[in-house]
């Protein structure tokens, strides 16, 4: 594959990544805008298959977090709207649907930062996962499944989600998610201020979660590495457009992508984070 | 010792009507950082609805108080809809205000319909007394300190084990996160504010029974400030104690030393917690973990 940037947009006209199946959800030329006047996705393409794991990745500010606000709906609640493009899950257009009607056709979101409901237990956060849910005998299986999956969560039901681990609370915001029986799910930076083992762990889960139930997965990353490993298709994005995509495999061993996400130079040795940082500010793709 | 079993009766009861008032109060704070002075006015509003539905329209007690708590719903919907949502995103100051005005609105739509003399509703509760440990005990009290026990722990198991209930903490938790959840914020504060409004019309019958149907309901309801300062804003198992708390409080002050000072007591508390405990002794303090 290429090491030249593609420009977004070209690379996509071609519809859905090669060797995929139907699309689960696919964004058109998205632009947002916030307050108005911050123009933050400039006409951002992207592909999600169905029952594949796909990585959003970019450096900070990039956007990432605003895709899945748009694909969520949460964008009024901050003031922010989709002001061309198109949204389309499971074959539906939502590009203008109501947050909660968006859950209940089937995605999940969890937000950066966990985001747990804090003064409320883990079954109590669980429950209000489950609200889109018809209440009785099959939301009762679903919290068995998620309990079963994160056992962990199921010998401290009873405990104030606000003092749990880091790890733990990403376990929660996790099954939280599921408890709304998604076909899609979303990850925003799940291991966001967590130890590399923990990473190792909630990579492990989604990897698991996709192999064994065939979830959809969308997940950002700025441990690329790690998303690259367990993704199928990866997605680079740069200033609110798509600038790079391709298998994971072959995003791995791009030269760029290298240098910039996975912090190896051409001499494949490992660059501090904070060169990293600092060449991106010298050199972007666009 | 009999004085003591009336203290006990008769601040149990102000506390218990105390605390149905100030959970409207709570829930609405809590779901939806509203500080809403109205809330007295929502005492009397529930009182002069039920009178209505009652006395005037002659209704059964159980039909009347169905048509009660409906219309409190409605007027608590309403008045989120139409005053408190257009002003989501305005200063804490301007909503006070606004709140404070809705309070003057609600007492002269009282006054305009039903004047200001106060207003004869046959007694709902038993009016008879009962002697305990030597005390003569008025029935209706200690019924009054039931059926608020029965309101406040149905309210309780609500908000632990109910689907909606549930759902209303996690907004009052963290409301972006429950839209991630499907959960419609604006059905929650309606939510909130129907609530409100039938745990105030409850209170409002309940102490007019014990009382009369006339303006100083309102003032009753203005005790709910010391009672959720002393609780904490926004914890509902606050209001219960500091309803408690604040009653007894009052009686005891009237008969063991001066009727006058049990007026000013409640607000002497009020001053005293804002100065040594500020969230008051129930109130959430934000978790920290790093
Ligand atoms: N509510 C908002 N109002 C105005 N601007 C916003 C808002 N949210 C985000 N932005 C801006 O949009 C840009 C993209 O933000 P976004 O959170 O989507 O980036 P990100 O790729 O998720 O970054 P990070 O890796 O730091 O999480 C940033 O420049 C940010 O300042
Ligand atoms: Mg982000």
């Amino acid at each position: 594959m290429s090491t030249e940037p593609v420009p977004a947009g070209t690379v996509l006209a071609g519809g859905v990544p090669a060797g995929a199946g139907p699309a689960m959800l696919t964004l058109n030329n998205v632009e947002v805008i916030y307050d108005d006047v911050i123009l933050v996705l400039r006409g951002l393409s992207l592909q999600v298959p169905e029952g594949k794991i796909v990585a959003l990745l970019g450096s900070n500010g990039a956007g990432k977090s605003t895709t899945l606000k748009a694909v969520s709906g949460l964008l009024p609640s901050e003031h922010g709207e989709v002001t061309d493009g198109s949204i389309t899950f499971a074959g539906q257009d939502i590009t203008r649907m109501d947050a909660a009607e968006r859950v209940k056709q089937g995605m999940s979101l969890c937000m950066e930062g966990r985001h747990v409901f804090e003064h409320l237990t883990i079954a109590e956060n669980l429950v209000a996962g489950a609200y889109t849910q018809k209440a009785g005998a099959s939301s009762a299986e679903v919290l068995d499944e998620v309990y079963t999956f994160f056992p962990k969560l199921a010998d401290m039901r009873n405990r104030v989600a606000g003092y749990l681990s880091g790890g733990e609370q990403q376990m929660l915001a996790i099954g939280r998610a599921l408890m709304a029986r998604p076909k899609l799910l979303m990850l925003d930076e799940p291991s966001l201020g967590l130890a590399p083992l923990l990473v190792q762990e909630i990579f492990g889960y989604i990897q698991r979660l996709n192999a064994e139930t065939g979830l959809t997965v969308l997940v950002i990353e700025q441990n690329a590495r790690r998303a690259l490993e367990v993704a199928d298709h990866g997605y680079i994005m740069e200033q609110g457009r798509i600038v790079l995509e391709g298998p994971a495999a072959e995003l791995r061993e791009n030269p760029d992508v290298k240098e910039f996400y996975l912090g190896l130079g051409d001499e494949g040795s490992r660059k501090s984070y904070r060169d990293v940082k600092h060449y991106k500010r010298r050199k972007r793709w666009l | 010792m009999s004085t003591l079993v009336a203290v006990l009766a008769y601040g149990l009861a102000d506390g218990a009507i105390l605390a149905l008032a100030a959970l409207g109060f709570v829930l609405i704070y809590k779901a939806t950082s509203v500080i809403n002075f109205a809330q007295g006015e929502f005492l009397l509003v529930g009182a002069y609805m039920f009178y209505t539905a009652f006395v005037v329209m002659g209704l059964p007690l159980l039909a009347a108080v169905v048509v009660g708590v409906v219309v409190a719903t409605i007027i608590g919907v309403l008045v989120e809809r139409l005053i408190l949502r257009p002003m989501i995103g305005e200063s804490p100051i301007s909503i006070i205000m606004v709140t404070i005005g809705l309070s003057s609105l609600l007492r002269a739509v009282v006054q305009m319909f039903y004047g200001t003399s106060p207003k004869s509703m046959p007694k709902i509760l038993p009016t008879g007394s009962v002697n305990i440990l030597g005390a003569t005990v008025p029935l209706n009290r200690l019924l009054v300190i039931l059926v608020a026990a029965v309101v406040l722990t149905a309210f309780t198991i609500f908000f632990r084990r109910s689907r909606h209930g549930i759902a209303m903490r996690a907004v009052a938790d963290d409301q972006q996160a429950a839209m991630t959840m499907g959960i419609s914020v604006r059905r929650i504060f309606a939510m909130a504010w129907a609530l409100a409004g039938v745990s105030a019309l409850i209170a409002g019958v309940l102490l007019a029974d014990i009382s009369a149907v006339d303006q100083n309901l309102a003032a009753f309801g203005l005790l709910v400030f010391p009672v959720v300062i002393l609780g904490g804003l926004d914890s509902v198992p606050g209001t219960i104690v500091g309803g408690i708390i604040i009653g007894l409080l009052k009686q005891a002050t009237a008969s063991y030393w001066d009727p006058g000072l049990a007026t000013v007591i409640p607000y002497v508390v009020l001053v005293l917690i804002l100065l040594v405990k500020p969230y008051g002794l129930f109130g959430e303090t934000r978790i920290e973990r790093v």
